[in-house]
């Protein structure tokens, strides 16, 4: 087999391991909202069990990357797909871990009466779905400009996070008695937040995949 | 002889690939153009090497960097029915205008060839000699001073200096290649050309010939030809990539190892050519 063939193989394998790492970060994030919004604390624990996967996950795609970037010494694309898995990986990690701190909110909250106040959380963690479904075509497909279009809809995610701490705060202060189950639902805000800024990282690894361009810290 | 055999069927830009210009140019090739008989090698050539620099040369087999490298001090020279066209500038001086010394011309762009070429002397002869035939120096004391010089230079000097008048065959394969550094560095140079210097090195004689042409940049202006593209990317400063004969890319070295601007050099530099 030519040595280019062999390295086509890896980076292929390592293509598959970080979408699926990514299906995974998506299935967490989709569970834990099920779990919030249905108020079903068994597919949040399931969340929280399946959360050693992903951690190994992560550190085979660690390791692989390690082993190609020692043995097949890539150049050029190869070196920037292979630099941006790297990246990415944790990135993902990090997102499915967001989406069991959701899970466990979601058991505690589960624990006590349901609030009946209109809250954006789900919009928030639908808008964060499909941002990082979108983000992890453009990553398949190589798209740096559908991956800047992406970073430019996490403003959408601020706002609406903005507007829930706003209207929780002021929940906190109207329903003083609800104040403790708002500050969790804030902490889940927060949590979508963020994750729409890791989405934002994996959209510019995408672009310096593409394109060779830092556009980090870039505005 | 890198020699092809069919007409290049190269889809590259009209316009020649810029040439790196950070610095003061110290060789400066125009359009140049080289047959071994009626076929031709080189194509149209043009590129500037700044001064005190290492540009490396990379391309496959029989790609015409050697070729090229050797029109730089006209080592071709010496090969029956070759001709060469366009010019070669050395500080502005086209070294294939009538009347060029071609002695003094080898005086200031030294070369190192792949296979190291002691002279069967001792390791102090080997290193005076070009000053010698040259008479460079005027007294014993000089002349021992500038061959300790030409050892340090070469990174050798610590190795050998209770042992200079013994074979320099007794030398290990690096170390040779090291005193054949230093003779070419005694008659002071201004330009380094060095044919795949290390590849027949392990890899510890290889990594100090490498740190040597690290520090050899600060005196001088260094050109290396090189099949090992990790080689080029870790000694130096810019990168030229020829393929059948053409210059298909010159661009700083990380640029070229990382996000090369050229199809076919990406394509070179990945392993997925031909």
């Amino acid at each position: 087999m030519d040595l280019h063939r062999h390295l086509d193989d890896e980076l292929s394998s390592l293509r598959d391991r970080v979408l699926l790492l990514g299906g995974e970060a998506e299935q967490a994030l989709e569970r834990a909202m099920y779990a919030l919004s249905e108020r079903d604390s068994d597919v949040a624990r399931e969340v929280l069990d399946h959360d050693d996967q992903v951690d190994q996950l992560e550190v085979e795609i660690d390791r692989q990357c390690i082993d190609i970037i020692a043995l097949r010494q890539p150049a050029a694309r190869d070196l920037r797909f292979v630099i941006s898995v790297a990246k990415m990986a944790p990135v993902l990690e990090r997102i499915a871990d967001h989406a069991c701190n959701i899970a466990r909110a979601s058991i505690d909250l589960n624990n006590e009466p349901e609030l009946n106040s209109a809250l954006d959380l789900s919009r928030m963690a639908e808008h964060a779905l499909q941002m990082l479904r979108a983000a992890l075509d453009s990553f398949t497909s190589n798209d740096a400009n559908t991956a800047r279009e992406i970073i430019k809809s996490d403003s959408e995610i601020n706002d609406l996070y903005n507007h829930t701490f706003h209207r929780l705060i002021e929940l906190m202060v109207t329903e003083p008695a609800t104040a403790t189950r708002d500050a969790r639902l804030l902490f889940v805000a927060k949590h979508l937040e963020r994750i729409g800024d890791y989405v934002t990282d994996i959209c510019e690894l995408t672009v310096y995949m593409a394109e060779a361009a830092f556009i980090k810290h870039s505005n | 002889m890198p020699v092809q055999t069919v007409a290049p069927r190269i889809e590259v830009r009209p316009s020649a690939p810029p040439p790196v210009n950070s610095g003061k140019a110290k060789v400066a090739v125009r359009d140049l153009n080289f047959f071994y008989g009626r076929v031709q090698a080189l194509h149209n050539i043009s590129i500037e090497i700044p001064e005190r620099i290492v540009m490396a040369f990379i391309g496959p087999s029989g790609c015409g960097k050697s070729t090229f490298l050797r029109t730089l001090n006209r080592m071709n020279d010496v090969i029956p029915a070759t001709r060469v066209g366009g010019q070669v500038l050395i500080d502005d001086h086209d070294i294939y205008a009538p009347g060029t010394d071609v002695v003094e011309l080898r005086r200031r762009v030294g070369m190192v060839f792949q296979k190291s070429n002691p002279f069967p002397k001792s390791i102090f002869d080997n290193v005076a000699y070009g000053l010698r035939i040259n008479k460079v120096t005027s007294s014993s004391s000089e002349l021992a001073g500038r061959v300790e010089q030409a050892l340090k230079d070469a990174a050798l000097w610590n190795e050998v200096k209770d042992r200079l008048k013994t074979s320099a065959l007794s030398l290990s394969g690096g170390q040779q290649q090291r005193l054949c550094i230093a003779r070419a560095l005694a008659i002071r140079p201004e330009v380094l050309l060095m044919d795949e210097p290390a590849s027949a090195l392990d890899p510890i004689a290889t990594s100090k010939i490498e740190e040597l042409i690290f520090d050899l940049k600060k005196q001088y202006t260094i050109v290396i030809v090189t099949h090992n593209m990790q080689q080029a990317a870790r000694v130096s400063d810019t990168t030229a990539f020829f393929l059948l004969g053409k210059l298909i890319e010159v661009n700083a070295t990380e640029k070229m190892f990382t996000a090369p601007n050229e199809k076919l050099t990406e394509d070179y530099i990945t392993g997925r050519f031909g």
